[in-house]
């Protein structure tokens, strides 16, 4: 057993405290020490985007971080932004949209689609493809990503106004 | 004005209604969002690397790191020393327990191929062929142990390029063939040379179409769990076709097929990819019955891209004869297809060529035809079937060609394709390559593609750019798609891939209704629309209705999802048997009420009188009775409410469909990027069950067409080795670089089946790459410049142009 490190990380609202390999990646932990699956291994080197989580408030590639770098750190994944609500109307409109089909992509898509929404309101239909173009998503063309993903700007800038 | 007067054109303005199927039809049709993909939004999907297990154990594999060798020593002292390793096994080890294969098809005259082991036995013969199993506690562990294996090779001489492979001094990768054709075919319907040569124009060129592979998102991968006790084995499989495997494994471990359950949950992606039986599924299998306790294997990405099968390695010389007047009268195809070491199992790697010979020239009524194909061994990766099977080389040859054709004669690209395409009032045809086209709209589809793109408001903004040096081009591409298979396909060639597939519906005593088929879900909305397709047959509300399918326990037996067959085949078991199980409910309805059946309805969940609608019995009272009551109901009745129909597509070999795409591009001149500005397609997949599905489906399939097109190939050096296998530098198509994707719809059902459903899924990657190559070269068309080579990238506009060397 290699030498481990001791992290103190707060995943989804909720502190954890680990014994990790100071070589396991951010996605791994979260898939294998707390069972959190809804982040998928795409690629592992950093360029299919199915892995995206959030770390201190910023999207990250769960299979270019390590778990020691989220030592004291706040983790959101798929699964507790799905909990709190904050992105239910980007999960709804990606339903409404058919913006997946295989499902693989989308926890990753929905992570990089929400900071989108959050940081850049005015985002264009082309910005918008610019900056889902770091995850792949093989099923559905993109199209109906892109359409949701303006969907929930509009939507958003209408509840704002 | 009403809006049916100004439609002069049948099939221009709207689509003209088709009967429906059902009494109440509130579904089938219906644009609904796909139910039960909340949970793949919330992370809550179940793909088999997210299955845990206890004892699980964890294999990876070391792949032969080149192309050709012999193995002449393996040293696991160190590796099976280190922590958490619990077995290493040589492809001499799973030998014992796993037969070899050989996969051929029967009807391919004269096809062969060689034995193929689940791993490596004395030579690799491709750059990721598996070659040693570590097993170990955990992943981990086992990818540690894998670095200190060592394993001691000799390279051998090597046949990569495929233009060599049948050269007299190119070694042949198996000697016991006796050469490296693994299939050949000829097809000749006579008088081709008088044809040609009497032509006012012949046109020819050459494609070349890289080998790519299908990138699934979810790598392939798999649990197999050997239970000792029950001498059952359970495989949990992210796979297209679960009963195709149950049998493969019990014939490959001589087990009964009952030992054998295959389970296949959410699978993230598959394409064709996952339809395989590869070597590392078998090695994994028996590796779990050698240790007694289940082994996860995933592919990682990078062996995902010399392991998964790569396909559309083809050089195809071709020319066209046409007349002044734009009257096509003939195609000869040359095709050479490379297919790596050994065809794959049980599919074989032939009919991705044999499919080209079939199509090519497919949408027009010329009557002479004459085709050759090569299908060769080489030292690459294993090449076979993947979305599209052949079309998209059928459809980009035949396009190019015609379009060449079109140039030449100065015609307009969509004027040639409407004077040739088989007449809509003309079917059932038979193409010059002897296919049989049950029913098609080619000119509908035309008609509605000139409409949807405003094409000649297009040509005109076209001609005006060109003035201003942007050079913009306009590109179609006419595709038939075969979908719907009979056992033409596979079964009369022997190979054990069920044409028909099954649906059982049961009534459940609260008056809700359970379906389980044995096509599977892949993404594409299978679940979905048979739940409609169920809730509209039996005549319930939708969200009574649940869809079971994947498991080979529980689901009637099938095909699963290839060749476009989800929709068209297992749609139609489930109306057949959702209408069944309807009549069954009437009947047991009848003994309740006392009456006779045929005065009874079922309507939105009620038994109803058929004359007057008045609500007699809820499904929730006939399923109580039925199920809890027994005691009331007469002696010699039984209720039946759960019901079995298959259904299996007899009436020609394929049901072939058909659509039109056209493509819209920037082409910069100084660099060779091109920009994707619009891609417009129609298609015909008889009776929409869902639009909003048909649509996705669409576009995905045309921008994984797009993907094979402008950016996607395996690139190999000349020692066999991929020089590309990452994601970073094997290129696939982003969102920033795809246009938006319009698609309309033209209906003409089959009238193989009640449905009317044609398959969707492949057009689109089929008539994609045509599209796109004949907008490229639209648009260099001022240059004199053409490029037939895909993926089209700047470097080969460039050449053409002349601009580099």
């Amino acid at each position: 057993m290699a030498d481990t490190r001791t992290i103190q990380v707060t995943v989804n609202g909720r502190p954890h405290r680990c014994q990790v390999e100071p070589r396991t990646h951010l996605v791994d932990f979260l898939r294998d020490e707390l069972g959190l699956k809804g982040s998928h291994l795409g690629c592992e080197h950093g360029v299919c985007g199915a892995c995206t989580v959030e770390l201190d408030g910023r999207i990250v590639r769960g299979c270019l971080t390590l778990a020691v770098q989220a030592d004291g750190a706040q983790v959101q994944t798929i699964e507790g932004v799905s909990e709190s609500g904050v992105i239910r109307d980007l999960q709804q409109a990606f339903v409404a949209h058919n913006a997946l089909q295989c499902g693989f992509c989308t926890p990753g898509m929905l992570m990089a689609a929400k900071e989108l929404v959050e940081t850049r309101p005015e985002a264009t239909r082309a910005e918008v493809r610019e900056w889902i173009s770091g995850n792949y998503c093989r099923c559905t063309g993109y199209h109906a990503i892109v359409d949701a993903v303006c969907d929930v700007l509009h939507q958003r800038k209408e509840a704002r106004s | 004005m009403k809006r049916d007067v100004v439609n002069l054109e049948p099939g221009v303005e709207s689509t003209p209604p088709i009967a429906p199927v059902t009494e109440d039809p509130r579904y089938i049709g219906a644009r609904l969002p796909r139910h039960g993909i909340e949970r793949l939004t919330q992370g809550q999907g179940q793909y088999v690397d997210d299955i845990e297990l206890p004892r699980l154990a964890h294999v990876v594999y070391w792949r032969s790191p080149v192309a050709h060798m012999r193995i002449k020593g393996i040293d696991d002292r160190i590796a099976r020393s280190m922590p958490g390793v619990l077995m290493v096994a040589t492809g001499q080890d799973l030998a014992k327990v796993c037969k070899p294969w050989v996969a051929v098809l029967g009807h391919l005259t004269g096809m062969k191929s060689a034995p193929q082991y689940p791993l490596a036995v004395e030579r690799a013969c491709w750059q990721g062929e598996p070659v040693v199993a570590v097993v170990a506690e955990t992943r981990a562990q086992a990818e540690d142990a894998l670095q200190h294996l060592v394993v001691d090779w000799e390279e051998l001489p090597l046949t990569v390029e495929m233009e060599r492979a049948l050269a007299s001094d190119e070694p042949v990768i198996h000697p016991e063939l006796g050469d490296n054709v693994c299939f050949s075919r000829r097809l000749d319907v006579g008088e081709v040379d008088r044809v040609f040569a009497e032509a006012d124009v012949v046109a020819e060129t050459t494609f070349e179409f890289g080998r790519h592979t299908g990138v699934t998102l979810e790598p392939r991968s798999q649990i197999a769990h050997w239970q000792p006790a029950e001498q059952r084995l359970t495989v949990y499989h992210s796979c297209q076709a679960p009963h195709m495997m149950q049998d493969l494994y019990a014939r490959q471990f001589d087990l009964p097929a009952h030992a054998v359950r295959v389970i296949c949950k959410d699978v993230g992606g598959s394409f064709g990819v996952k339809v395989h039986a590869y070597p590392d599924d078998f090695a994994t299998v028996a590796l779990s019955m050698l240790l007694g306790r289940p082994v996860k294997f995933v592919a990682d990405r990078l062996e995902s891209f010399t392991s998964d099968i790569h396909a559309r390695h083809h050089r195809v010389k071709g020319r066209i004869a046409v007349n002044r007047d734009g009257e096509i009268l003939g195609f000869e195809i040359d095709d050479l297809t490379g297919i790596g070491p050994y065809s794959m199992f049980p599919r074989t790697s032939a009919i991705e060529g044999n499919q080209v010979v079939n199509l090519v020239g497919g949408p027009y009524r010329h009557q002479h035809y004459r085709a050759q194909l090569h299908v060769v061994f080489q030292n690459k990766t294993p090449t076979c079937q993947y979305r599209g099977v052949g079309h998209p080389i059928a459809c980009a040859v035949t396009e190019g060609l015609v379009d060449l054709a079109a140039q030449r004669i100065g015609m307009d690209p969509l004027e040639i394709r409407a004077r040739n395409v088989i007449p809509d009032d003309a079917y059932p045809a038979t193409g010059a390559s002897g296919i049989k086209l049950e029913v098609l709209s080619h000119e509908a589809c035309l008609r509605k593609l000139r409409e949807m793109m405003n094409y000649d408001a297009l040509r005109a903004e076209q001609a005006a750019l060109r003035k201003q040096g942007i050079w913009r081009g306009i590109g179609l591409a006419t595709v038939i798609e075969l979908t719907n298979p009979s056992a033409a396909f596979y079964g009369i060639g022997g190979a054990r891939i069920a044409s028909q597939d099954g649906a059982t519906v049961r009534l459940n005593p609260e008056g809700h209704v359970t379906v389980l088929v044995g096509v599977g879900e892949q993404g594409q909305g299978t679940e979905a629309i048979y739940r409609q397709i169920a809730a509209d047959a039996v005549g319930v509300d939708i969200d009574q209705v649940r869809v079971i399918t994947g498991d080979t326990d529980v689901t009637p037996y099938g095909g699963g999802t290839w060749a476009s067959r989800g929709a068209g085949i297992g749609g139609e078991a489930v109306l057949l048997a959702g209408q069944a199980l309807r009549g069954n409910i009437l009947k047991t309805a009848a003994v309740i009420l006392n009456r006779e059946a045929g005065q009874l309805g079922l309507h939105r969940g009620q038994v109803v009188d058929a004359v007057t609608g008045e609500a007699l019995l809820p499904l929730s009272e006939v399923g109580r009775i039925a199920y809890f009551r027994t005691d009331t109901l007469p002696q010699g009745f039984t209720p039946e409410l759960m019901v079995t129909r298959h259904y299996a597509q007899r009436d020609y070999p394929f049901i072939f469909t058909n659509g039109v795409q056209a493509s819209y591009v920037e082409v910069d001149p100084d660099t060779g990027f091109v920009t994707l500005l619009k891609h417009w397609a129609v298609e015909d997949c008889g009776r929409v069950l869902n639009p909003m599905l048909v649509d996705e489906q669409m576009r995905g399939a045309i921008v994984q067409g797009i993907g094979g097109a402008l950016y996607e190939e395996c690139l190999y050096d000349e020692q066999g080795q991929m020089l590309n296998a990452n994601m970073a530098d094997y290129l696939v198509p982003m969102a920033a670089e795809m246009p938006d994707i319009e698609v309309a719809h033209v209906m003409t059902p089959t009238r193989s089946s009640r449905l009317g459903a044609k398959g969707a899924g492949e057009a689109g990657t089929a008539g994609a790459p045509a599209a796109v190559m004949n907008a490229i070269n639209d648009a260099l068309a001022p240059f004199g410049a053409h490029v037939h080579s895909q993926p089209i990238t700047p470097e080969k506009i460039l050449r053409a142009l002349g601009k580099v060397k």
